[in-house]
């Protein structure tokens, strides 16, 4: 199965990043929370991002499509500054109507899933196509139900978010997210909030996404998940990068100190329930 | 009280009736027009006062805090005889609807804004990552929500503005209380008067009541769903 035409980048110029992430300085008042990120991610690259919480991985994640503003630094979307303009004077915000028509390509998977309580899980993810991409009802309507077909719940489209298990409403919003067609998907501990018994279903869809290329920013603490379906695992700690690599060499032999700290943490936790 | 009072009045019940009915119609003319005019300030002045605009900000702030601290009787008042005394002459009734509306707009801004904030900042969020703009995701996804929050409080400002109504009396709007005030001058017969009027009210208000009781009935039914 496929979840759309889209999911895999048009074959343009192998050495353009999809996103160009350029000494990123994020401050909130006397918090230093990123400390000047630098990263490019290819098209069809499935990144995921580990560390200790506080580590800015989740901040950096929402830079990516600007619910965080970067205090310092620049990010290309496709070599398309994002949220500014160079202005006469320096960069300027770009007004209200050119970000959100930037969003649109970037899906953003949420921990809390963020689902509309007052809509259908159907009208869920109908309502970007239509009020955002201006598509028919009808096509939306078509679109949303290939798209829950896919994540597994055509049969709970007429129900309220509210009805769902946390695995179901995040499934959801994975579809809401597809049915823009986006080109970049940022999940933000989209396992975290879930019962363990729930937390596969989600990570299959999103084995299956990243199975048909699409382009994925994962912040996340599944580190098995994070081995299986990543090319490159980065570990942050303390606003900075302090390593990156292939799944097999992050996980099967890190290089810094504080890496093997982490994950000899976290492997601990996992086998000593 | 005299049995007299009883037997003249009921001679006098199909006069009572007339004037009564006319005054309620414009009872149900100022409650709806007043009602309606505050719902669009409210929401008008409570989706700005989302916005990044520091001036609106203190514009609408003043506004609401001004027309909290006055009573609607004074501000009726300025309306009626204060704009006339400088040119505008109002009829009574848009008199009492424009002040109804501005008093109980300020009101309703401050309802809304407690609403839009009820709802959690992820679902704003969640439509800004879907491409929406900050009107869009107002519109679409924090309102409808808001309003189903503020629906009781809604439902006390239509009950309490219908009986404020009667304040526009005051101006001389012809409508239920100003109507019955004449029927009383005219005939001293108060007690008979007063309880029809109140008779009068509640027919009116019951049914009000329970319309809104449906609407949050279905509101909360399909929040639950």
């Amino acid at each position: 199965m496929s979840f759309s035409a889209t999911a895999i980048p048009a074959a343009t110029d192998a050495d353009e990043p999809l996103v160009r992430i350029q000494s990123v300085h994020k401050h909130y008042g006397a918090l230093h929370v990123l400390k000047g990120i630098d990263l490019d991610i290819r098209p069809g690259e499935k990144v995921s991002i580990i560390g200790p919480s506080g580590s800015g991985k989740t901040t950096l994640l929402r830079c990516v499509n600007y619910l965080e503003r970067p205090t310092r630094g620049q990010i290309f979307i496709n070599g398309e500054l994002l949220g500014q303009k160079q202005g006469r004077r320096g960069f300027v915000e770009l007004d209200d109507r050119s970000l959100a028509r930037q969003r649109t390509g970037i899906g953003m998977v949420f921990q809390r899933f963020n689902l509309f309580p007052h809509l259908t899980v159907s009208q869920n993810v109908e309502i970007g196509p239509v009020k955002v991409l201006k598509v028919s009802r009808a096509e939306a309507r078509e679109r949303a139900i290939g798209l829950l077909g896919k994540v597994g719940l055509a049969e709970k489209r007429d129900a309220y978010p509210e009805m769902l298990s946390g695995g179901q409403q995040q499934r959801v919003a994975i579809a809401r997210a597809l049915a823009m067609q986006p080109t970049l998907m940022l999940f933000d501990e989209a396992t975290s909030a879930l019962d363990p018994e729930l937390v596969g279903e989600v990570l299959n869809v999103m084995a299956q996404l990243a199975a048909d290329g699409m382009t994925m920013m994962i912040v996340t603490h599944e580190m098995q998940f994070a081995e299986d379906v990543s090319d490159r695992v980065i570990f942050m700690d303390g606003g900075q990068i302090v390593e990156q690599g292939p799944p097999s060499r992050l996980f099967g032999a890190p290089e810094h100190p504080r890496t093997r700290g982490f994950l000899r943490a976290v492997l601990q936790k996992r086998t000593m329930p | 009280m005299s049995g007299g009072g009883w037997v003249r009045a009921y001679h006098l019940l199909p006069d009572f009736l007339g004037m009564l009915w006319a005054g309620a119609v414009m009872t149900v003319i100022v409650t709806a027009g007043g009602f309606v005019f505050a719902i669009v300030v409210g929401l008008l002045l409570a989706a700005l006062r989302t916005g990044r605009s520091r001036l609106l900000h203190s514009l609408i702030y003043v506004y609401v805090e001004v027309f909290r601290a006055v009573p609607v009787l004074t501000q009726l008042f300025i309306i009626y005889f204060g704009l006339g005394a400088i040119g505008i002459r109002l009829n009574p009734i848009p008199s009492a609807v424009i002040g109804f509306g501005l008093n109980g707009g300020a009101y309703l801004t401050e309802v809304f804004r407690s609403g839009i904030e009820s709802v959690n900042r992820g679902q704003t969020e969640a439509a800004l990552s879907i491409g929406m703009t900050r009107t869009k995701a107002l519109l679409y996804i924090v309102l409808p929500q808001a309003v189903r929050v503020v629906l009781p409080s809604i439902a006390n400002f239509a009950i309490g503005l219908l009986k404020d109504t009667s304040l526009a009396s005051a101006v001389a709007a012809p409508e239920l209380s100003f109507n019955a005030h004449m029927l009383v001058d005219r005939t001293f017969l108060s007690t008979q008067i007063y309880l029809l009027v109140a008779v009068f009210y509640l027919a009116m208000s019951l049914p009000l009541s329970a319309v809104l009781h449906r609407l949050e009935r279905g509101a909360a039914r399909s929040r639950r769903a």
